[in-house]
């Protein structure tokens, strides 16, 4: 029971970090229908800079991930005004390409620093609490805690401002929006931003208990990508279901069926969803 | 095909290459140079079945290097854990490309665009976490040495350089002329018009699924077979060749070389492997190069180089063509619509209707409302 | 020739189609219309098989086709064209068009590989019907032409060309007069007519009144995804419904 509910909590943190990244993939593809196949690369960035900031310069955690967040949004919003804004038209594997080529640009460059090595973002507090038999590390309930803040406040944003309502009108609808005299520019460039502050604040929430290395996107993209088909490519919160279906999959996954596997859990997912229905679980037709 | 991708995939060209290709380890300076160029065929041929998929058919694969890792462990853990001679694990490397193809194929092929890609993604990543885990088949993170080279026959040895080399040179001339054959045929032009619109290729009858089927497990079965080719001459392959970035590596290639086109192919993957042989420090950094690289030509040429040779060609030979048809350069299609007297003759090639000096799309509009009332042409 | 009946599509709560029944006589050419939103292109989507009907039925030459894959609904003998013309924009006007006659050839991957006498008629016999489609659209002479040096009314053209090579017996025309000027209007709208001449049984969706008028020999309204008139041109003009439906603005210029 103890061990059952010590694994729903990694599945929680777990599943709160996928939400984060996934979130920002989704709104991407929301607004421009780009499969965002850089957003990994973005989030192994703010990892980076975090790491910078805080390990080799030696500010606090909490500047750190402030610096990561503004520095990714502003590499996010020069790869949408650089490469996706001028593929807009362009057939749809173009631009497909296009965010691998940025992906293996930022891995390389970010190798060419720092190398290949593992390393490690010291925790802003290494406390561990204890509760009814349960392991509490406080790193963990930073990032459950942060992830869910940073949904609302995405949330209230979307929902209460006029600048987040342009970014879902223009989600749902493109004619309409370019109709009702909405600045498309504009909102895109706002969209990476978040995006890439969203992913650079996961990263940074996540290397503490996770290593820094330059691959370290790889599995986090690719499993945001799952959760997204699974809760709707476009979808913001099938991006936090989906995140948390993966979280508490893999978590358990991991530890009733076998800790070498736990990484093809995911796809396995995927795979058998996308058999039975081609456009995802909670899709509203929108492919 | 038309006259004029005729003229340019001329079989002559094609002789002429194959010269160039035999006599280079006669010219080559050095044993490692013909390596080089022997393992940059084998890559070719990886990348021509990545055209066919994505080139010809349109569709993003992006698991095509877990499918290249396949047929090399098919190759390798046949010779070297089970004794076999390479030809039958060469073949076996084919068959297992064509079976793992099909499936993944008749999966993934239901969905369109961006989830092809995504789902090719993860498959691709879930080859290479089996190549890495599965330390029972696999080796895992080791790897397998110690692979058989291809037997000779008579006095020719597979595990000497030049040998080798010509053996990849005749796959690669194979790979290059089954591509022709299927890139001019009905077959092509099938695959070439789902490439154009789903909806535009099944309004003309065209059963999607089993096109698209076949043009992958086409592709992955080159790509198998390259796998097999390279396991065969490097003779040790671990878990890494089933990273993504061999996957990239091979897009790059084929947008380079030119995406769609016969000779891209073999110019980017060939173009590419020696550029970073020039450059020997380049290659652990060559994604700093290769991705900018990889945005710039999406950008602003994005019909690599075969397919900007090809273009020029092909508008060239039409404006030659065009131009004793159209004495007059006016473009505006409004003087079409004072042109339409009755009782003209219909215009063809040989039409004298030139005469009237008007744009030639002006006259072919007059000659619809005119003769064509009275139906004509359609037996 | 084609009998529909109580034909149905709804996405979600919305009906898009609601139960729809007319009937496209032989040798006729029909034509669809409706203000924007009325179904048209749903309707469309349905006949060619691009969407599966909730309900009702589709019966072409007597056989329901109700729901069968485009494709297969291709074979049966009905083309249709798109609002956005398609086209290899890289390659010849006749290079395009060679494809349009594959669903009646037969030719397999060993064929094509080994390149088999099949495949060497069957490769002929699309290119006569590439060259013979061209030559009944009027187009011979820009046959070499580059897609991309051809005007939106050659494209229109084209399309058509493209559509008839699969030799079929009803074709369904999405807006084939779209973005063309009224000069040029005049000489698809012959097209058409040689179309019919030819026992091609011809179906369109059009929003250029005067030549829906002046072209159709049956016209079914629709509106809100119900069929609220089917007639003559002339019965349909004098229809209270149409004119409400419409405003009377348009039928008034009609």
């Amino acid at each position: 029971m103890e061990a059952l509910l010590q694994q729903l909590l990694n599945g929680l943190t777990l599943g709160s970090i996928y939400g984060l990244v996934a979130l920002g993939l989704t709104l991407v593809y929301g607004i421009l229908h780009v499969p965002n196949f850089a957003h990994g690369a973005l989030y192994m960035v703010g990892a980076y800079v975090a790491y910078y900031v805080a390990g080799e310069l030696g500010a606090s955690y909490w500047l750190a991930m402030i610096a990561a967040a503004v520095i990714v949004a502003g590499l996010a919003v020069a790869c949408e005004r650089l490469v996706f804004h001028p593929l807009r038209n362009a057939p749809p594997i173009h631009d497909k390409i296009a965010a691998i080529g940025l992906l293996l640009f930022f891995e390389a460059v970010v190798q060419m620093y720092w190398g290949a090595d593992f390393r490690r973002l010291e925790a802003p507090s290494n406390t561990i609490f204890h509760f009814a038999g349960l392991t509490l590390p406080a790193q963990r309930m930073l990032i459950i805690v942060a992830a869910f803040s940073l949904m609302g406040g995405l949330h209230l944003y979307l929902k209460k401002t006029l600048a987040g309502s342009t970014i879902i009108a223009m989600a749902q609808n493109r004619e309409g929006a370019f109709l009702v005299g909405i600045n498309a520019n504009r909102v895109a460039m706002m969209t990476f931003a978040i995006s890439g502050a969203l992913a650079a604040v996961a990263s940074t929430l996540f290397a503490p208990i996770n290593l820094v290395y330059p691959a370290m996107g790889h599995l986090v993209l690719l499993k945001a990508f799952v959760i997204i088909i699974l809760g709707g490519m476009g979808s913001i919160p099938g991006a936090i279901v989906g995140g948390l279906i993966i979280g508490f999959a893999e978590a358990l996954g991991g530890f009733y069926i076998s800790g070498d596997y736990k990484d093809v859990i995911a796809f396995a997912l995927l795979v058998a969803i996308l058999s039975i229905k081609p456009t995802g679980l909670f899709s509203q037709g929108v492919r | 095909m038309s006259r004029l991708t005729h003229m340019f995939n001329h079989p002559a060209t094609l002789v002429v290459l194959l010269g160039l290709a035999a006599v280079f380890p006669f010219v080559a300076a050095n044993e490692y140079q013909v390596y080089v160029m022997a393992l940059a065929f084998v890559w070719a041929i990886a990348v021509y079945g990545l055209n066919i998929i994505t080139g010809y058919c349109g569709q993003l694969n992006l698991a095509h290097g877990g499918f290249f890792a396949i047929g090399a462990y098919a190759v390798a853990i046949l010779t070297a854990d089970h004794g076999w001679n390479f030809w039958p694990a060469f073949a076996v490397a084919g068959l297992a490309g064509a079976v793992f193809g099909l499936v993944v194929g008749a999966v993934s092929l239901r969905l369109k665009e961006h989830y092809f890609a995504i789902f090719t993604l993860c498959v691709g990543f879930i080859i290479y976490m089996l190549l890495d885990k599965w330390d029972a088949l696999t080796h895992g993170p080791l790897g397998i040495i110690s692979i058989s080279p291809p037997d000779g026959f008579g006095f020719v040895d597979f595990t000497e350089t030049r040998p080798f080399y010509y053996l990849v040179l005749f796959f690669l001339a194979l790979a290059v002329f089954f591509t022709r054959r299927l890139s001019a045929s009905l077959l092509g032009r099938t695959f070439r018009a789902i490439r154009i619109s789903d909806d535009l290729a099944q309004s003309l009858g065209i059963n999607l699924m089993r096109n698209k089927i076949l043009a992958f497990v086409i592709s992955t079965v080159y790509a198998a077979l390259a796998g097999g080719l390279y396991a065969g001459v490097v003779r040790f392959i671990g878990p890494d060749l089933g990273n993504f970035m061999h996957t990239f590596d091979m897009i790059a290639y084929l947008l380079v070389g030119g995406i769609g086109t016969l000779m891209g192919p073999l110019l980017g993957t060939l173009l590419i492997t020696w550029l970073t042989q020039a450059v020997q420090s380049l290659e652990e950094y060559r994604m700093i190069v290769f991705g900018p690289l990889l945005v710039l030509l999406v950008i602003f040429f994005p019909k690599g180089i075969a397919g900007s040779y090809q273009a020029w060609r092909a508008r060239r030979a039409s404006r030659e063509m065009s131009a004793d048809q159209r004495p007059s350069t006016g473009h505006d299609s409004g003087a079409g619509s004072t042109a339409s007297t009755p009782g003209t003759t219909r215009a063809g090639p040989n039409s004298s209707s030139n005469a009237t000096a008007a744009p030639a799309y002006a006259h072919t509009k007059t000659n619809e409302s005119a003769g064509d009332s009275k139906g004509s042409g359609n037996a | 020739m084609l009998d529909i009946r109580n034909l149905t599509k709804q996405y979600g709560g919305l009906t898009a189609v609601d139960h729809v029944s007319t009937v496209f006589e032989r040798g006729a050419i029909n034509a669809i219309i409706g203000p924007n939103g009325a179904g048209k292109t749903t309707f469309f989507n349905l006949v060619a098989g691009a969407a599966a009907p909730t309900s009702g039925e589709i019966r072409f030459e007597g056989k329901n086709i109700a729901g069968m894959a485009p494709d297969a609904i291709a074979r049966a003998g009905i083309a249709r064209t798109f609002q956005t013309t398609m086209l290899f924009e890289e390659s010849t006007v006749l290079d395009n068009l060679i494809v349009g006659h594959r669903l009646r050839t037969g030719s397999r991957l060993w064929d094509v590989l080994l390149h088999t006498p099949r495949h060497k008629r069957d490769e002929a016999a699309c290119r006569d019907k590439a060259a013979e489609m061209l030559d009944f659209v009027g187009l011979s002479a820009i046959g070499n032409h580059m897609i991309a040096d051809t005007s939106q009314e050659q494209r229109k053209r084209i399309a058509f060309a493209l559509a008839l090579a699969t030799e079929p017996k009803l074709v369904l025309l999405d807006e084939p007069a779209g973005g063309v000027n009224p000069g040029e209007t005049d000489g698809l709208v012959a097209l058409i007519h040689k179309m019919v001449e030819h026992d091609i049984t011809v179906c369109l969706i059009e929003h250029k009144m005067d030549m829906i008028m002046s072209i159709a020999d049956r016209i079914v309204v629709l509106d809100h995804g119900a069929k609220i008139a089917d007639g003559s041109p002339g019965e349909v003009r004098n229809d209270p419904a149409v004119i409400e439906a419409y405003l009377g603005a348009e039928h008034a210029q009609a």
